[in-house]
């Protein structure tokens, strides 16, 4: 079953008489327990893609179908509704909410679930915090956090809602070597319990730790294909641990 | 959201800036204090008015010379000397519903007491002017309707001449000169307090008319006469045909040339006058109010400015357009009715602090502080809507870009 199937997606921004081509037919299925890298330059369009994926725009013509649900068309509250239910984003400058703790924030994406569910939502950021293994930082503010911590507050928030897909646009781009290795590491754990990643990157290095890379160039797909000589990041910090160590 | 949850994210992100929070309410504050103050003030000024007046005798119907009005003009009231003592037996004489009544000559003069002097008011008048005041004796008695056919040098004193004239002692069968006449003392008068124009109520000596008119005044016209009824339900129609006796007795075809007032009139002029009073101080501090709200309003804006990113954050992860506009409103909300609630408290503080120093007596209503404070609530909303409209219809995207 796919997460994400995209038929000739098309977007185009009209400012005055310019029109400007962002993506120009995106035709792409991932499935579900994929790691997937979209890479791309800047003006490549990856990030018009990114957020017609994220639901956070609509395109200009062609389908989008996540999980199931057609996402085109969809009036502004029930996109939002589908962000809060299937999708958990993780961004570059991690935006975490400022003076609030990692436990409020990591509870905030089921403050405004409408579905009705009934269920203890301290519990559940609490046990999402302990999977990213920042069990013991629950009460701490993001300012007393750091980069590497604060992104793992925001991959716990991603993953609270049990998403259907986890999209995270440049996760590693205000990291050091070691902390993105860290971070990917995290991934890669996720992943290989099952769940669905898209990773929007512009670095190789941290690409390689995907299973399958999608180039986007001039608005189109370029290349589709799966990670040769793929990277476990936890064995790559192990070695960077004991270069260090030397 | 649980409307739980959005009061406390709204009081949360209001503590975080306490400062600025401080500063948005204190135009609320300060505005809904004024309104307390004033209407406070107001209706504490209404309601002596209203008991100075009732003070002044029950069921009193006032005559005084002078029409209202003549020919499209106003008179003043007294313009003219045409009551006389005629006017006053023929009331008696005729009028049914009349029970009590009496003419009031005024004149000033110094009181030679044993001990000192005491310069006051005079009132010259006849014995039912004790029923129609409603006005006992503390000790000794009042001067009979003998002592009023006699012209008998009689004198009763109010309760302030009496202590200035006679210190510590009881001044009845005292002997008191008043230009060159003797006059005994046959009674003191009971407190009453104020009158309605503030001065002292008790500052006054009462003695037959008559011979207050032969051996003070000289005059024979009257410039008032007081009168009442037995039941406070006959005072229109006993207003009615004391106009008509007297126009009988002056023999008017046109405009009167007396003016027949009762006690509730005083009361209404009186009232109405600080009624408008209140009104106008509650307006001006009503502005002070109007001015917090756009106070709110311009820092909502700036935190909406402020926070676009975090807006775009909760977009993000679901919130709705109306999850947004909430909860800037409620955040509105609060601030205008935590600002409404201190200066609910101020105000009472103030009212209560100047009811002391001033002496006047203040007197706050429950309604007045439920009314203020709701008023502060929906100033919050008026103001916060457009702050918070603006906030919902962010577009995620460039709100999660802002810088």
């Amino acid at each position: 079953m796919s997460v994400i199937n995209t038929e000739n997606l098309v977007k185009t921004y009209v400012s005055g008489t310019n029109e400007v081509h962002a993506l120009r037919g995106i035709n792409l299925q991932i499935e579900k327990g994929e790691l997937v890298a979209i890479m791309g330059t800047s003006g490549s369009g990856k990030s018009t893609l990114m957020n017609l994926l994220g639901c956070l725009d609509v395109p200009t013509s062609g389908s989008y179908q996540l999980d199931d649900v057609r996402v085109e068309g969809l009036d502004r509250n029930a996109l939002a509704a589908i962000r809060n239910q299937k999708i958990g984003f993780v961004f570059q400058g991690f935006n975490l909410l400022p003076r609030t703790s990692a436990l409020e924030n990591v509870e905030l994406p089921m403050l405004y679930d409408r579905s009705g569910k009934k269920r203890d939502t301290k519990a559940l950021a609490a046990s999402a915090l302990e999977r990213v293994g920042l069990g013991n930082r629950a009460e701490h503010q993001p300012s007393e956090l750091s980069g590497g911590q604060q992104q793992r507050v925001a991959i716990a928030r991603a993953l609270v809602t049990e998403p259907a897909l986890i999209l995270a646009d440049e996760p590693t781009g205000n990291l050091d070597t070691r902390t993105s290795m860290e971070v990917m590491a995290l991934f890669q754990e996720l992943n290989e319990q099952g769940i669905t990643i898209v990773l929007v990157t512009h670095e190789p290095d941290i690409a390689v730790y995907a299973k399958r890379i999608v180039e986007v160039r001039d608005g189109r797909i370029r290349r589709d294909e799966p990670v040769k000589n793929r990277r476990i990041a936890a064995r790559d910090l192990a070695a960077y641990h004991e270069e260090e160590a030397a | 959201m649980k409307t739980k949850t959005l009061v406390r994210v709204a009081t949360q992100s209001i503590q975080k800036n306490k400062m600025r929070a401080a500063l948005t309410m204190l135009g609320i504050i300060i505005g809904v204090a004024a309104v307390i103050v004033m209407v406070a003030v107001g209706y504490g000024a209404r309601t002596r008015i209203r008991e100075q007046i009732n003070n002044l005798g029950t069921n009193m119907i006032v005559i005084t010379p002078g029409a209202a009005q003549s020919s499209g003009v106003s008179q003043g009231a007294q313009a003219f000397p045409n009551l006389s003592i005629k006017d006053v037996d023929k009331i008696r004489g005729e009028s049914q519903l009349v029970s009590a009544v009496s003419p009031v000559i005024v004149s000033r003069a110094v009181l030679i007491g044993p001990s000192g002097n005491w310069r006051t008011q005079i009132n010259g008048v006849d014995v039912d002017y004790q029923t129609i005041r409603d006005w006992q004796t503390s000790t000794g008695d009042f001067f009979s309707s003998d002592d009023v056919r006699s012209n008998r040098k009689v004198i009763v004193l109010g309760n302030t001449v009496a202590q200035n004239l006679f210190p510590n002692q009881d001044p009845t069968g005292a002997e008191i000169q008043i230009r060159n006449s003797v006059y005994k003392v046959a009674g003191v008068l009971a407190t009453k307090g104020q009158s309605a124009s503030g001065t002292d109520a008790d500052d006054v000596v009462l003695m037959p008319y008559t011979t207050a008119s032969t051996t003070l005044s000289g005059r024979t016209f009257i410039p008032q006469i007081l009168a009442s009824t037995s039941n406070e339900s006959d005072i229109p129609a006993a207003q009615d045909e004391i106009r008509t006796l007297l126009r009988e007795s002056h023999k008017i075809q046109g405009d009167d040339d007396f003016t027949v007032k009762n006690q509730a009139d005083l009361a209404a002029a009186a009232e109405s006058s600080t009624k408008v009073m209140t009104l106008l101080l509650a307006a001006i501090a009503s502005i002070s109010l109007l001015v917090g709200g756009i106070g709110i309003m311009n820092i909502m804006l700036v935190s909406v400015t402020e926070r676009t990113r975090e807006i775009g954050i909760r977009m993000a992860i679901g919130a709705r357009g109306g999850d947004v506009l909430t909860q800037f409103l409620v955040e509105s909300v609060v601030m205008g009715i935590a600002g409404g609630l201190i200066g609910l408290i101020i105000g009472v503080a103030g009212a209560k602090i100047l009811g002391h120093f001033t002496g006047w007596e203040t007197a706050i209503s429950p309604v007045m502080m439920l009314i203020s404070v709701g008023f502060s609530g929906a100033v919050g909303v008026f103001f916060g809507f457009y702050p918070a409209r603006k906030a919902a219809a962010l577009n995620p995207i460039e709100a999660l870009r802002y810088e």
